[in-house]
């Protein structure tokens, strides 16, 4: 099976205010096949939330590799980032961060703007009914529920025609039942366009309904320490 | 792969391909954004706007006040003629009827724009020196097929001036934007030399006269002499004709026969010696009531001799327009009188007062323009700070640094446009809601879509200026931490 992402010694340290700074991320290795899903285990602050950006080209490790469908995100500028990002990448948050300026629909097209390059309306407008929101495609984020918002935030994601879903806790803020939705929303968009996933969460039954379950404490050799 | 090779390719396919339908949505985001904050972006718009409106009315006033003294600088003639003195007062007094005449010029100074034979024919008709006769004029030859009009000044009819001139005044003189129309009559017809009706004592009114001073054919009026509020000369003049509106200074005047002018009490410069003839009839020439006749006859009346007339002024027109110069340097190098041109004054006066005066109002409202982007500044860069989440997620979408400094700069540019156009439209809204006044009191006409020159600059400048007052917040955007503004 093809490898969708390899991440190969990857070290990230923050610097801190009273001077040093500390290491946040040590991944010797993680993998992620084509159209797999793997849910990411981990504590708060244990550096999930780091690794996502590290991955979506946000941030740049400060040792390591991260290939992504072959590409090598640390070889690539900023921009160059930018656009294999939107081309290659979507992104749930865990706080939805839809914008509050536009409508549903715009906030999906948006994600094709960036993406792809071209907003096609027949393609949000199908990813909105996929996720059951077609008749809300009008509405503004904030007359729409806690729910709602983070199921528009998934057809965003799934926008721009991604070949991997990194996906930030994406059922923290919203209730059990709607939870359950989200994340079979997530799983079943993604299968249907064969898009890896990896989801970050510290809720254990949460990530034991994806086929491969990581714990990020294994995986994260970094320790807390002052250089 | 080659990764940097990657990029290249995804770039230019990305930007060959779509490059239209991204630069509309960069637009339409900028534009969800402004409606976003709606009151704010109205407000900062509106600021804008008044900003320029003001600087759209300042130049379409300065077009109209131009464009008025341009056009009633020339109606036909290029040199105005008078005493030594300042060739703008003469234009001035002459021209457009304003500020008080310089002095006189003796009739002989007239005389010498004539040939020798229309020179013969006036002394022999008023009588004076034979040795005038015996030449034609010192500038007859730049006349040719040209004309000399001669003007008197200092009376008045209510507040307007009376100007007493000769029926050439009708005949010769044109106005309108091409210099093509004659002087036309709402009613009656240009006053005549002589009548057997009203004898000398024709007039003639422009149409702001007639209106203002509630007159029309047939009426009388009495001048006044030296100013509005001068004694009364006895003589009246009988109204004979109503122009019709030239936009003109004309249309401020009244027209009197310029013998009529002459023959009123204190329009004769003293001489010392009179004839025999004249102590049967009044030193000014006016009859006796008892010898006042129901059909006027020209020998009713002594006209002024020549050494007893003077002319205020002089309207010339050379028969070969490339004369023009050549005559001007050849009165101002006399001792007695000068030329000036109409259109040169008026382009001096604009030039020294109005154009400065003007460059200070345009400063005023361009300051107003500035102090709105400084507005547009304010208004984006406090929204920063409760945008830089919305910067984030857009980046993390795949939105590179420029798209998101686009997106901010196109808001200013929003801002700026809507303000710009909406300014214009008031300021010509407005315009046009005072048209028929400014037709009126400069006969200007001015329409929605009249515009100055300058206005053309009006949208880059503002473009310019919102583009500068962008470029914080723009940087500012352009900064935003993607990974820390997402973990906020």
């Amino acid at each position: 099976m093809k490898v969708m992402l390899q991440i190969t010694n990857l070290v990230k340290s923050f610097p801190q205010p009273e001077g040093g700074s500390i290491k946040v991320l040590d991944v010797p290795n993680l993998q992620v096949n084509e159209g797999e899903h793997v849910a990411l285990i981990g504590q708060s602050g244990g550096g999930k939330t780091t690794l996502l950006h590290l991955i979506a080209g946000l941030l740049t490790p400060d040792e390591g590799s991260i290939q992504i469908n072959g590409i090598e995100l640390t070889k690539l500028s900023e921009q160059g980032r930018d656009r294999f990002r939107a081309g290659t990448i979507g992104y749930v948050f865990q706080t939805f961060n839809l914008l509050p300026a536009f409508t549903a629909l715009e906030n999906v097209r948006l994600g094709m703007t960036f993406g792809s390059g071209v907003a096609e309306s027949e393609r949000a407008i199908d990813l909105l009914e996929r996720v059951g929101l077609g008749d809300r495609a009008h509405y503004r984020p904030r007359q729409l529920s806690v729910g709602q918002q983070q199921r528009v935030a998934i057809a965003r994601a799934m926008a721009g025609k991604p070949r991997i879903l990194l996906a930030d806790e994406p059922t923290a803020n919203v209730d059990p039942k709607s939870a359950e939705t989200v994340l079979e929303l997530i799983r079943e968009t993604c299968a249907e366009e064969k898009v890896a996933i990896l989801m970050v969460t510290h809720d254990l039954q949460i990530a034991s309904q994806f086929e491969r379950v990581d714990q990020l404490d294994e995986i994260n050799q970094a320790v807390e320490r002052s250089r | 792969m080659d990764s940097r090779k990657y990029g290249v390719i995804l770039c230019q396919s990305n930007i060959e391909q779509k490059v239209s339908k991204r630069t509309m949505n960069l637009i339409q985001i900028a534009w969800r954004n402004f409606c976003h904050r709606s009151l704010s972006s109205i407000l900062t718009t509106l600021s804008l706007a008044l900003g320029v409106g003001l600087v759209v009315l300042v130049l379409s006033i300065y077009g109209v006040i131009n464009e008025a003294f341009t056009r009633n600088a020339s109606v036909g003639y290029n040199l105005v003629v008078g005493p030594k003195g300042s060739p703008l007062q003469l234009t001035l007094n002459s021209v457009f009827y304003l500020s008080q005449p310089i002095e006189n010029l003796p009739y002989t100074e007239y005389m010498e724009f004539l040939s020798e034979a229309e020179r013969s024919e006036m002394v022999d008709r008023f009588g004076g020196d034979e040795e005038l006769k015996q030449r034609g004029g010192r500038y007859a030859p730049f006349i040719g097929d040209g004309f000399v009009i001669p003007l008197a000044l200092g009376d008045y009819f209510g507040e307007f001036r009376v100007v007493g001139t000769t029926p050439l005044f009708f005949e010769k003189l044109r106005h309108g934007p091409t210099l093509e129309q004659t002087f036309t009559f709402s009613s009656g017809r240009a006053f005549q030399d002589f009548s057997e009706e009203h004898s000398y004592f024709e007039a003639v009114v422009g149409s702001r006269v007639a209106k203002e001073m509630n007159v029309g054919v047939g009426d009388q009026f009495f001048p006044t002499h030296g100013d509005p509020t001068g004694h009364g000369h006895d003589l009246g003049f009988t109204i004979v004709g109503v122009m019709d509106p030239t936009g003109t200074p004309n249309d401020r005047a009244a027209f009197v026969n310029l013998e009529g002018f002459y023959l009123m009490d204190g329009h004769a410069k003293p001489i010392e010696e009179t004839t025999a003839d004249d102590s049967e009839k009044t030193p000014q020439g006016k009859l006796s009531p008892d010898l006042e006749p129901k059909v006027a006859k020209r020998d009713d009346y002594r006209l002024l001799s020549i050494p007893e007339r003077e002319v205020t002024s002089l309207l010339v027109r050379t028969g070969n327009i490339m004369f023009a110069p050549s005559m001007q340097n050849a009165i101002n190098e006399g001792i007695r009188s000068q030329a000036a041109a109409p259109v040169g004054e008026i382009n001096k006066l604009m030039g020294l007062i109005v154009g400065p005066l003007k460059n200070a109002m345009l400063m005023i409202t361009l300051i107003t323009c500035v102090v709105a982007a400084v507005g547009i500044l304010v208004s984006i860069y406090n929204s920063m700070n409760d945008r830089k989440r919305d910067i984030a997620v857009m980046r993390a979408l795949g939105a590179r640094r420029s798209t998101v400094t686009t997106i901010i700069i196109y808001e200013s540019l929003l801002v700026a446009t809507i303000g710009a156009i909406v300014g214009w439209i008031l300021a010509h809204a407005g315009i046009t809601a005072y048209s028929g006044t400014i037709e009126d009191q400069t006969g200007v006409q001015v329409g929605f879509f009249t515009t100055s020159g300058n206005e053309v600059w009006i949208l880059p400048l503002v473009i310019l200026l919102a583009l500068i007052a962008a470029l914080l917040p723009a940087w500012s955007a352009y900064r935003t931490d993607v990974g820390s503004n997402l973990s906020a």
